[in-house]
């Protein structure tokens, strides 16, 4: 086979998602501030996206922000360690460790589980039976989703924050000794206001990309159990990629000053 | 035999509607006139373009071209604001149901009372209970789940669910496929009484040929995205077309050649 006929395929076939996907998009939010709103189904998508992953989120904080201690400590030995393991701890967590590996949680939890809903309603025809219904499936199934996700990451990352920097605490005067009064004096001296609001904002782009990448995958699947499958993997990996991808533009936007 | 077959009074008129997905041609110039308060039923082997030309009425699939009037209006340039009125005029029973498995069935029958029509739960419960009684159900199969349920139950909800807003149109999708001769009839009775106490008419899809005599006025053949055959569900049997003879008498021989691999 050509091999430039092959390239072009994969370039049209790349081109043609993005425009699908901006399409989506586009629908998607351009719906979020048209009525009706299905206040209902906000809450619910709230309970099942927010609080429900409230566990995992705060376990992966936990340990993160243990491990982060220790591998300062360990790292940084010759060095007056107990002055930068709570500010390195803290700024790592709040800045980048907390909303990234939260929202990578969530990516694979909710994300994949909207796939995996809205997959099985494409191709059991649910979806079509909205429109025969006389509700537009975008407000009833994308809209609550992508308003409960860009809602509930922040308070959920805010939360994860907490725990973090709990965990690198328990460590720090637990494992390796330090002076617990001093501790929460450097955390809370070097800690800006700018620091955990960056997170936040990140973590609310964060749900927006796991939202939408969820409802895109689910309400395209085509194929059966197969094509559900595929849309959840597709929307944890999409999401995933998207989530490191942005990361890294938000973090060059927010600290190039 | 052609389309003009039936009377001038149409609900829903299609013409010259035509589909592809790539290459493979589903409707091809199609055109089919529905009588108002008649039910017509559209009968052709699988694949031949039956529930694309349903879904290309609904709005859920857009055709290439042709004109598809419901009323007079033709609904393929009007916004999705508009087409989300026209819904309201329809019910839709679907193949394997379509039941929404995170509602309860009292709530998947009021399901277009509450979202489309805006009404009070409270009130839309009570005429779903109405409605799954005029289908044979109980009040308790109200709480259940659709997972619960029998395929002929879920059968009987979504009929029930397409009854619920009182249609002036209703579609039914293969109605009886997967279920027993029996049960089969049942449906069948209860589409026929559905669509009679209502006055709707009706535009059915089916495969199935004791289904197709039972809940017709009229019947139309499909065959390759065309239809080939239309006329009073009387004069099946006397068509004197070779296409309608061999479907409805299902043989393997004929002018339909089917897609399989010679052993």
């Amino acid at each position: 086979m050509n091999p430039l006929a092959i390239i072009g395929r994969v370039v049209l076939t790349a081109l043609g998602e993005t425009g699908r996907l901006s399409v989506f998009t586009w629908r998607g939010l351009s719906h979020t501030i048209r009525p009706p709103f299905y206040w209902r189904l906000i809450a619910q998508q709230m309970l099942y996206i927010g609080y429900f992953s409230l566990p995992v989120v705060a376990l992966t904080a936990f340990f993160t922000g243990g491990v982060l201690a220790l591998q300062i400590y360990y790292g940084g030995d010759q060095f007056n360690t107990e002055s930068i393991v709570a500010t390195i701890v803290a700024l790592g967590i709040t800045r980048e460790l907390g909303p990234v590996l939260g929202g990578l949680m969530v990516a694979g939890r909710a994300a994949a589980a909207i796939a995996a809903e809205l997959g099985t309603m494409r191709v059991t025809e649910q979806i079509d039976a909205l429109t025969t219904l006389s509700t537009n499936p975008f407000k009833y199934l994308v809209v609550p989703r992508v308003v409960a996700a860009v809602l509930t990451l922040p308070a959920l990352v805010f939360v994860g924050d907490v725990i973090g920097i709990l965990g690198g605490y328990v460590v720090g005067t637990q494992s390796l000794d330090f002076n617990s009064g001093v501790y929460i004096k450097n955390t809370v001296d070097f800690l800006e206001l700018d620091d955990i609001t960056s997170g936040l904002i990140k973590s609310a782009v964060f749900g927006l990309i796991i939202a939408l990448m969820g409802c895109y995958h689910g309400f395209n699947s085509k194929g059966g159990a197969q094509g559900v499958g595929r849309a959840t993997t597709n929307a944890v990996v999409t999401s995933s990629i998207l989530i490191l991808a942005s990361n890294y533009v938000m973090t060059s936007l927010f600290f190039s000053s | 035999m052609s389309p003009s077959k039936t009377p001038k009074d149409a609900k829903i008129e299609l013409a010259g509607v035509s589909k592809r997905f790539g290459k493979k041609v589903v409707l091809n110039n199609l055109s089919l006139s529905v009588p108002k308060g008649k039910s017509l039923v559209v009968i052709g082997g699988s694949g031949s373009g039956k529930s694309v030309m349903l879904k290309c009425v609904l709005g859920l699939i857009k055709p290439e071209k042709g004109r598809i009037d419901v009323d007079g209006r033709d609904v393929l340039k009007i916004s999705h604001r508009e087409r989300e009125d026209v819904l309201t005029k329809f019910g839709m029973l679907f193949q394997n149901a379509a039941l929404f498995d995170s509602l309860p069935v009292w709530e998947n029958v009021a399901f277009g009372l509450i979202q489309g029509r805006h009404m009070k739960r409270s009130d839309a419960r009570d005429i779903a209970i109405s409605k799954l009684g005029q289908v044979g159900l109980d009040a308790d199969v109200g709480g259940l789940y659709p997972a619960e349920l029998s395929g002929g139950m879920q059968k009987r909800v979504g009929l029930a669910r397409a009854i619920a807003t009182d249609p002036e149109i209703i579609f039914f999708d293969e109605p009886t496929t997967g279920l027993d001769p029996i049960m089969a009839d049942v449906i069948n009775n209860l589409i026929l009484a559905s669509v009679r106490e209502l006055g709707a008419t009706a535009l059915s899809i089916t495969h199935d040929m004791a289904s197709a005599r039972k809940i017709a006025d009229y019947i139309a053949m499909i065959y390759k995205g065309e239809i080939i055959w239309v006329g009073p569900v009387e004069d099946i049997d006397r068509s004197g077309n070779d296409y309608v003879d061999q479907f409805i008498n299902g043989r393997a021989e004929g002018p339909i050649q089917m897609d399989v691999l010679k052993p």
